[in-house]
């Protein structure tokens, strides 16, 4: 296990590399950087001293060791709207956003994983019709438009939830269901062929035979074994579920990094946009750590590879 | 006529007439999708109570016809659409061509720049973009053309690596073809049949990552008329005016999902096994 956790942990700085190389390039290379960071209202003495922070006089490699060090040492910059340093504007609002991503991860699993097994043991009947073609539709559904559509239903026909903003559990309900509406398509299908797959089993037929109850046989011998191709799933989707807090953040008003982001972009707040990509970043390639140790907790087979 | 050619037709038509609508637009459109006329501001669709034939699809908080801009609204989503898949389609296909043909330490770099790639999320690589150069219609194509390349790579890397197999590349290389030569006219052909039902499917994605990026304000700035743009401003109005974000949402589903078909259909139709 452990020898197997270092094999993951190598490629981790690999991969933070090449998220700091791409944003230092797009930054420093595709125009000028004293036109990207201060608008046009610039005085000569504000140019001097961003030339002398940036280290714009330096070649371009020195340059980027020294933009390394600065992100290690966590020093992105002060951020133009709040006069605080960027980083800690953004781990400010990185709870909300990881409240926001967690109900939505959970309720896709409840959902999906539910929705999935009942189509399967319902195959071909009525509720499974239903249920995948909701999720076929699901697919082709731009999630924006779903969490508008959602809220002129709930929020405004019905008046049940609040259309925006962050407070209750009753706020996060829409923004959270909207999310998840990212995973929760493919969980159904994805759980649906591996239920109906593994119910073909050799060792379902001996414990069905047995005379185990159905639904020991389902949670018990059935559901543990499909959970291997949705794990791998969500990790191959978790930079569309974080590119989706952002779009749904910005539909729901929700205080999060996301938010944070976009609204940045208009303030010319560039200090903070480049520090929420890298904490971005720094997230997924984390999940996606967490992802794959599950993985290898839930299947033995993947450790020994 | 099989599921596949019905596909095709259903979906080629459907295309074909909102392609048709998008070229012809000033010709289409009953009204100009920028004029304002405040008088008529936030009218409602023909079918609600007080909406007239003139607006069929109501009009918006600028008194601008809906239906007029959701026609012009489509020739910068679809021009998008192409552009962009047209560009990851040259970057991607190099790549997955070079690195499944020559191997060794090429194959080595392409497929982790893909891998990494693929690790960071579409929206965060615009976002980037549009944070040091502004939002504009050529930035976004060429933002959603560097996020999209991965896919092509991907496959291309897999279908050349096989094709260097076979004997028909073996015979070339034995009669002395150079490799330039044995990717451009052995390789390159064989890939053409995936290539149009990826980037067929390929042009949907691109045009809802289109809509996603203006809706949330970093494609082309309004006043532009495009279908992110009308959804955005719709969202501001949802209470009194939900026609403006519906009629935009039912015109992005519709486009994409036709697209879908579309590609699906040719897909079955290229490859009758899958």
């Amino acid at each position: 296990m452990l020898g197997y956790l270092w094999r993951r942990l190598r490629y981790l700085p690999v991969s933070l590399l090449l998220v700091l190389f791409m944003t230092f390039s797009v930054l420093r290379l595709t125009g000028n950087p004293i036109d990207i960071y201060l608008d046009m209202n610039r005085t000569p003495e504000q140019v001097e001293a961003l030339t002398q922070k940036l280290h714009l006089d330096r070649p371009l490699v020195v340059q980027f060791g020294i933009y390394l060090r600065d992100v290690v040492k966590g020093d992105f910059g002060e951020s133009l709207q709040f006069g605080v340093p960027a980083l800690e504007v953004v781990l400010d609002r990185l709870g909300n956003t990881l409240q926001l991503v967690g109900v939505a991860l959970g309720l896709a699993v409840v959902l999906g994983i539910a929705g999935g097994a009942v189509a399967a043991l319902r195959r071909d009947r009525l509720a499974d019709v239903v249920i995948s073609f909701l999720a076929v539709l699901g697919q082709s559904m731009p999630s924006f438009w779903l969490g508008i559509l959602l809220i002129q239903f709930f929020a405004l026909r019905l008046g049940w939830l609040p259309t925006s903003g962050q407070g209750g559990v009753a706020h996060i309900v829409l923004p959270a269901l909207t999310l998840a509406a990212y995973l929760i398509p493919n969980f159904i299908l994805i759980t649906r062929t591996g239920v109906i797959e593994t119910f073909n089993e050799q060792f379902v037929l001996t414990a069905r035979a047995k005379g185990i109850p159905s639904v020991r046989v389902l949670l018990v011998h059935v559901l543990p074994n499909t959970l291997n191709p949705i794990l791998s799933f969500l990790g191959l989707q978790l930079g569309k579920l974080i590119g989706g807090s952002i779009i749904t953040e910005s539909i729901f008003a929700w205080p999060g990094i996301g938010r944070l982001m976009v609204s940045s972009i208009f303030q010319r707040d560039i200090p903070v946009v480049i520090a929420a990509i890298c904490i971005m970043c720094i997230a997924i390639v984390l999940a996606n750590l967490l992802v794959d140790i599950a993985l290898s907790m839930l299947d033995p087979r993947i450790r020994e590879a | 006529m099989t599921a596949s050619k019905a596909k095709i037709a259903i979906g080629g038509t459907v295309i074909a007439l909102i392609v048709l609508a998008a070229i012809f637009a000033p010709l289409v459109a009953p009204h100009d999708p920028y004029q304002q006329q405040v008088i008529l501001r936030l009218k409602p669709p023909v079918w609600m109570t007080g909406g007239t034939w003139r607006f069929p699809l109501g009009t918006d908080s600028y008194g601008r016809d809906v239906l007029s801009r959701l026609i012009f609204g489509s020739r910068l989503s679809i021009l998008v659409g192409i552009a962009s898949v047209v560009l990851s389609m040259l970057i991607g296909t190099t790549a997955g061509v070079l690195a499944g043909y020559v191997g060794g330490k090429t194959e080595e770099v392409i497929m982790r720049t893909v891998d990494a790639q693929t690790a960071f999320p579409d929206v965060l690589l615009a976002i980037l973009f549009v944070a040091a150069l502004g939002g504009s219609f050529l930035n976004l194509i060429v933002v959603l053309g560097i996020s999209g390349w991965m896919v092509y790579a991907r496959i291309m890397f897999g279908l050349t690596r096989s094709l260097r197999e076979r004997p028909f590349v073996e015979a070339a290389v034995s009669f002395g073809g150079r490799s330039g030569y044995i990717m451009l006219r052995h390789i390159l052909p064989q890939l053409v049949p995936v290539l149009t039902v990826v980037a067929t499917l390929q042009v949907g994605q691109m045009i809802l990552q289109e809509t996603a990026l203006s809706f949330l304000g970093l494609g082309v700035p309004p006043p532009a008329a495009t279908w992110g743009n009308i959804l955005a401003e719709g969202r501001d109005r949802l209470f009194l005016a939900p026609w403006i974000a519906n009629s935009a949402g039912i015109a992005i589903v519709t486009l994409v999902l036709t697209v879908n078909i579309l590609g699906n259909g040719l897909r079955e139709w290229l490859d009758p096994k899958s």
